[in-house]
This record gives C-alpha cells, sequence and structure tokens, in this order.
C-alpha cells in the first residue's frame, strides 16, 4: 500500500506540472485550477508552521509551563491578539500599536545595520589603491571597480541636474550600471533554466524513469 | 517604427517548444562538458576544509522548493562536506519550507554517513520568522529564540548545543538563500555586528545583488552562485552529483538563448533596413 | 489618540534600538534585546494575520460571486485541507491535536501534510517558477536589441557571462594559450563579475542604503506615516 501512495505522489506531481506547464501554450481551467491549489496550500502550510515553529516554542509553551518567570511574554501575546484584530473593520486600528512596535524596531535595526554594511562597509571596500594589482588585467579591474562605484553613486545623485562635467561622469555611471545589469541578465538566465532542469529531471527521471534521479 | 518592426516576430510557443527540447535532449544524451572551478567557489571549499573537526557551524537553509535545482545540491554537498570533515551542524531556517529542504537534505545522506547522530552531530532547529530582527536576537540570546529543536526537544537536552548560547562558539555562518530574509541578512548582523565568518550559496537571481559583500572586508567569504556554483562544489569535493548531471543542459540553453538574441537582433536591423527602403 | 500614540511607539522603540547599539548596558540593552523577542511572536500573528485575511478575501470574492469565483472555492479548500492535516495529524515532527498519525503513515508512508508537500506542493511551486524560464527566452528573443551604446554593453556583457557560466562556454576558449588565458570566457566572466557588476552593484547598494536610512529616520521622526493606514 506504501508503494502505491508513492507511485501515486509521483504521478500527482507530474499531472500538476503539466496543468502548470499548460499555461505555455495558453491560459485555461488546468493552470486555474493548478494555481489556486499551490495558493491554498502555501497559506496553509505558513499557518501551520507558524504555530509549530514559532507560538508554541515561543510563547504557549513558556507560558503555560512558567507562568511566573514568562509572565513577560503576555504583552507580545496581547500584542499579536491586537494585530489580529485587524481583521474586523470596527476595531482595525486597534492593530496600529502592534505595527507601530514592529516598525519603529524594524527602522531602529533597518538604520544602524544598513548604515554600517551597506554604506560604510562599501565605501570602505571601495577605498582601494586600484594600481597594487600584481598583473595588469587586475589593475584595470580595480580601477574600474573604484571610478564604477563613485560615478554610479553620481548617477543617483538626482538632485542636481546631468550636465556638464557631472552630466558626463553620471553618464559613465550608467555603463558602468548597464554592464551589472547585463551580467544580471545572464545570471538570471542561468537561475530560471535551472528551475527547468529541475523540473526536466522529476520528469524524466522519477516519473518516467529514462534518466537516473 | 520600432512597434512595426517587432510585430514581425515568431509565435513564442515555438520559442517555448524549442527552449523545452534544448534543455530535455541533454539531461538524456549526456555530453559531459569539464567543469571549472571559480575562485569564489574555492574559498568557500578552503573554508570547510580547514575547519577543525568538532567544530560546530550553523547552515542556514533559507529557500523553498522554487529554488530547490540550484541551492538544493549546494547544500547538499557543502553538508556531506561536513559530515566528512566531522564537522558538527546546526541548522536554522528563516523561511519555513527551509525546514523540510534541510530534513530532505539530511535523509538524503543518512545512508552515507550512519555514525552522525541527530542532537550530537547534527540537529534542525526549525523556521522562526522576523528576518533580520530575529537574527539580532540570536545574537544576543540563541536559546531564547531557538528553546527547542524541530521536534520539540528542549535545547538544554541536545548535546551539539553545548555552550551555544549565541554566535560566539560558532566557527562560521553558511547561508543558502534565495532572497530576503537571507544571506544579506546574515551578513549585515552575523559578520558586521557579530564579527563570525559567513558564507554562502545563493541563487543566479540574487548573486549579482550579493556580490559587493565579497571583498576585501570578508562580508562574504567566497559565495556559490547558482547551478553552476553548485556543480563547482560537487567537483571540488569530487562527488558529483545532480548539479554536475544539469550542467550540460545549462549549456545547451544558455547557447539556445544567445541563439534567439542573435536571430532577434538580426530580425531587428533587417526589418529596420527594409523600412528605410520602404520609406 | 489612534495616531499620535502609535507615533510616540515608533518613536521611542525606534530610538530605544538605536541607542543601546550604543549603550548595550541597562536598561537600553535589556529593552531592544526584549523587544527583538516580542518581534518573533507578533511576526508570528502577522503571518497568521496574513493567512487569515487571504481566507477572508476568497470568502468575499465567492459571496459575491466575483468573476472566476469558482476557482477561489478551491483555494480555500486546499487551505482548510492543509491546515486540517497538519493541526489534527501534525507534521513530520510534531504530533497534532490527534495525536501522530501513525495508523496513516504505516499506509501512506508519511503524515497527509508531509505528503501533500512532498507530492503537489513541492511540485506546484517548483513549476510555477520553472516558467520563467520560457519566459526569459522569449524576452531575450524580442527585447534583447542593440540599438544604443548602453544597449550594446548590457548585450555583451550579459552573453559574456552566460557563456562563462557554462562547460561549453570554457570548453570553447581553453585552448588559448597562457598569456592570454585572461581571455578565457569563465574568466572574463569572472571578471565582470568581480570588478564593474561589483562596481555597479555597489553603487545601487549604496544608494539603496542612503534610501533606507533616510526612510527609517522619517518613521521614526513621525514624518512618515503611511504605515497606520488612512484615518
Amino acid at each position: 500500500m506504501e508503494h502505491f501512495f508513492s507511485v501515486l505522489g509521483i504521478w500527482l506531481g507530474a499531472l500538476f506540472t503539466f496543468a502548470i506547464f499548460s499555461f505555455l501554450y495558453k491560459d485555461n481551467p488546468f493552470y486555474k485550477v493548478a494555481e489556486q491549489i499551490f495558493v491554498g496550500l502555501s497559506a496553509g502550510y505558513w499557518f501551520v508552521y507558524t504555530i509549530f515553529f514559532i507560538l508554541i516554542p515561543n510563547l504557549f509553551d513558556p507560558i503555560s509551563q512558567d507562568i511566573g518567570a514568562n509572565w513577560i511574554k503576555l504583552f507580545p501575546a496581547a500584542l499579536g491578539i491586537m494585530m489580529l484584530m485587524r481583521l474586523i473593520p470596527k476595531t482595525e486600528w486597534v492593530s496600529r500599536f502592534p505595527i507601530a512596535l514592529i516598525i519603529g524596531t524594524t527602522s531602529g535595526i533597518f538604520f544602524l545595520r544598513y548604515l554600517k554594511s551597506d554604506v560604510i562597509n562599501q565605501l570602505t571596500a571601495t577605498m582601494i589603491n586600484p594600481f597594487a594589482g600584481s598583473d595588469p588585467v587586475t589593475i584595470i579591474g580595480q580601477l574600474m571597480l573604484v571610478i564604477g562605484t563613485i560615478t554610479g553613486v553620481i548617477y543617483f545623485y538626482f538632485s542636481k541636474k546631468h550636465e556638464g562635467a557631472f552630466g558626463v561622469t553620471a553618464k559613465i555611471g550608467i555603463y558602468f550600471l548597464m554592464i551589472s545589469f547585463g551580467a544580471a541578465f545572464g545570471y538570471t538566465a542561468m537561475a530560471r533554466i535551472s528551475l527547468l532542469i529541475g523540473r526536466l529531471q522529476f520528469l524524466l527521471g522519477d516519473w518516467l524513469g529514462i534518466i537516473s534521479p | 517604427m520600432t512597434e512595426k518592426i517587432t510585430r514581425k516576430q515568431i509565435d513564442r510557443r515555438w520559442i517555448f517548444l524549442f527552449m523545452f527540447i534544448g534543455v530535455a535532449l541533454p539531461l538524456i544524451f549526456t555530453i559531459g562538458f569539464p567543469i571549472e572551478t571559480s575562485e569564489n567557489s574555492e574559498i568557500v571549499y578552503d573554508l570547510i576544509d580547514n575547519t577543525p573537526s568538532g567544530s560546530k557551524v550553523i547552515l542556514s537553509f533559507d529557500y523553498d522548493p522554487a529554488s530547490m535545482p540550484e541551492l538544493h545540491p549546494m547544500a547538499e554537498a557543502v553538508m556531506r562536506h561536513c559530515f566528512r570533515k566531522k564537522i558538527k551542524v546546526i541548522v536554522t531556517a528563516l523561511w519555513p519550507m527551509g525546514v523540510q529542504m534541510a530534513e530532505d537534505t539530511f535523509s538524503q545522506l543518512k545512508a552515507d554517513f550512519p555514525d552522525v547522530s541527530y542532537g550530537r552531530d547534527y540537529v534542525n532547529m526549525g523556521f522562526k520568522a522576523g528576518g533580520i530582527v530575529t537574527l539580532q536576537a540570536m545574537g544576543k540570546n540563541f536559546r531564547e529564540v531557538f528553546p527547542k529543536d524541530m521536534n520539540g526537544t528542549p535545547i538544554d537536552e541536545l548535546p551539539i548545543m553545548d555552550g551555544i548560547n549565541n554566535f560566539n562558539n560558532i566557527n562560521f555562518i553558511l547561508a543558502f538563500s534565495a532572497g530576503d530574509p537571507g544571506i544579506k541578512q546574515w551578513v549585515q548582523i552575523a559578520h558586521d555586528t557579530y564579527g563570525i565568518t559567513v558564507s554562502g550559496g545563493v541563487t543566479g537571481v540574487s548573486a549579482p545583488a550579493v556580490i559587493p559583500y565579497v571583498n576585501e572586508q570578508k562580508q562574504l567569504t567566497g559565495l556559490l552562485a547558482g547551478l553552476k556554483g553548485a556543480a563547482e562544489y560537487e567537483r571540488l569535493t569530487k562527488e558529483p552529483g545532480s548539479a554536475t548531471k544539469g550542467m550540460d543542459a545549462q549549456s545547451i540553453a544558455h547557447m539556445i538563448i544567445i541563439l534567439f538574441i542573435a536571430i532577434g537582433n538580426i530580425n531587428y536591423w533587417r526589418n529596420k533596413a527594409k523600412e528605410k527602403r520602404g520609406a | 489618540m489612534k495616531r499620535k500614540i502609535p507615533l510616540v511607539i515608533t518613536f521611542i522603540v525606534g530610538i530605544v534600538v538605536i541607542i543601546s547599539e550604543f549603550i548595550p548596558h541597562k536598561p537600553f540593552g535589556r529593552i531592544s534585546g526584549e523587544l527583538e523577542n516580542w518581534y518573533l511572536i507578533i511576526a508570528g500573528f502577522a503571518i497568521i494575520l496574513g493567512q487569515m485575511n487571504l481566507f477572508k478575501v476568497n470568502l468575499f470574492k465567492i459571496r459575491y460571486k466575483q468573476k472566476n469565483w469558482q476557482f477561489y472555492i478551491i483555494t480555500l479548500i486546499s487551505f482548510i485541507i492543509m491546515v486540517s492535516c497538519g493541526l489534527f495529524w501534525g507534521t513530520e515532527n510534531n504530533p497534532g491535536l490527534f495525536g501522530n498519525a501513525e495508523s496513516i503513515t504505516s499506509v501512506v508512508g508519511s503524515k497527509p501534510f508531509d505528503y501533500l508537500f512532498d507530492n503537489i506542493y513541492q511540485h506546484l511551486q517548483a513549476t510555477m517558477f520553472s516558467l520563467l524560464a520560457f519566459f526569459i527566452a522569449s524576452a531575450a528573443y524580442r527585447a534583447f536589441i542593440a540599438r544604443t551604446l548602453e544597449s550594446n554593453l548590457l548585450l555583451i556583457a550579459a552573453i559574456l557571462v552566460m557563456l562563462g557560466n557554462t562547460s561549453l562556454g570554457s570548453s570553447l576558449t581553453c585552448w588559448l594559450p597562457e598569456n592570454l588565458k585572461f581571455l578565457h570566457l569563465p574568466n572574463i566572466s569572472s571578471f565582470i563579475m568581480k570588478f564593474p557588476t561589483t562596481a555597479g552593484q555597489r553603487a545601487i547598494m549604496i544608494g539603496a542604503g542612503l534610501g533606507i536610512i533616510g526612510s527609517s529616520l522619517r518613521i521614526i521622526l513621525g514624518i512618515e506615516r503611511s504605515y497606520l493606514g488612512g484615518e
């Protein structure tokens, strides 16, 4: 019986794979059904995992086992329930309090972390001696790195009109951005094809058994 | 005029069919193009290879089935390497489906590593929401964020978690990341705030956005990018897997896209010349 | 009160988190740490809110027979099935309200929740995203036209990276002599990633970083209030 369900599972997988692929020909009811099942299962999965992995171990268990030591957790519990009150139009405003706490914490942490990791550390990483490389290719590359970063940042400065020397610098910045977008396209193509390869490995391997899975 | 020119194009369904066949055939009839390794993959390999046995590391599974073909082979190769080096693996997940991804990876390796015992050499701590804020909380008090593992076993009863109160006794963190929250947040918190070595593997889509972190300050120590990164790692560990098998199809598919770009350009310029002559 | 108190909460919480970075001692470090732990629990409730809202919205669509309403019945049914399976019989590692589903597991091979995940959900999600492989090929054919210097740069970078990232690409130029090895396709691809791409992406990162810092400050200081919604 277990073997039957295992085979059935593979066939279900193949069936839903084709239902989604059918969209490539044109939109159709099979695709729509598969799409809605996907949305429903996904929401259900998040719901169940949130209960089992967050609410039970981090809230319900500590409170039910030792409320004396964990009374402080009643605050996030109350705030969480206030969050759920957003579902009722009349009490929607109550959810602003937990949202304010979430937004305040996130803003504070974002302010600190982005300042350090994405601004200061990136500027530090750009402050290199471009001529310190061991070979001409590295030196050219490092020069591109320094020039590209500075001109790219200048391009994003929109408070001054892009004309004259400033405009030329911004234009150079665009060229670097274009190269980086090209590379990003190359990587995106690679990523998307990998996903198709994964699907075909399932269809040809697990389902049809033509290739070893 | 551009509209007029681009109108004369082939039905995209032919492109779809060509793509489907182009990817399927190399999977059936393998060619075996050689795989070259890159500097970033070698750095990740060296990081694990030079870690003393008995060390504890965090592998974070921050992806879902949508990115499985890229990140799963990577995760399997890296976890295999860790077990071979007798490194103790603590799994966390910032994406709920990451828990299943990690379990799937571990179950595939179980047969090859019968000595690896759950709770002593490997543990799956499960999923936690909250992204960067939760990571910051983990850096302060790991036990508060993860009071139990995914089976509901209290953290105090897991030998592997002895002495783990924050990131201090962790040798490095390696995140398999398909987006946000993921490797970016690990860099911002674990490396830039707590000074822990962070490395990882990302999907091809996210690689260009993450690459600035691979710098002289070692915000990221090496990076495995996409299926190619996974295949490179498999080559470094000399244990080819599904990523290596997929690289032939990847090569052919890339050539097909380049071919279509060429045809698109030829079409455009030919039609433009015709329009000019007609005008 | 309905708007002012949340603004005050945001201000106090944001400031405490920032101060605790520089004064990690009591009370700031303690309060900040506690807020982060609360955040995890509130985020859990927020996820639950999201799923319940999805249920509500779909129910609304069915009730008022909006376009394609029949399909939303399927969304609700699959949601209810997944949640019921998870809560009643548990997940692979967690028992549910009805226990550990040993009898079902002995027949099916896994718990109902995991069976649905492994055999339906996983395939649906993976296939949904794999569709993009086809669309990216089509987009490359239609949109990747070399019209200007900028589009030429984009095109050339994309082609070189695509070639360099394949085993075929490395086979094409592996015959190059040692002094011309920098022209080897994987090396060109690595060069593009390591220098000009890093430069471009770093510029974006710095720009976006400054934007996020600015937005954070606006939120903490109460200048940006859109997150509170309309009155």
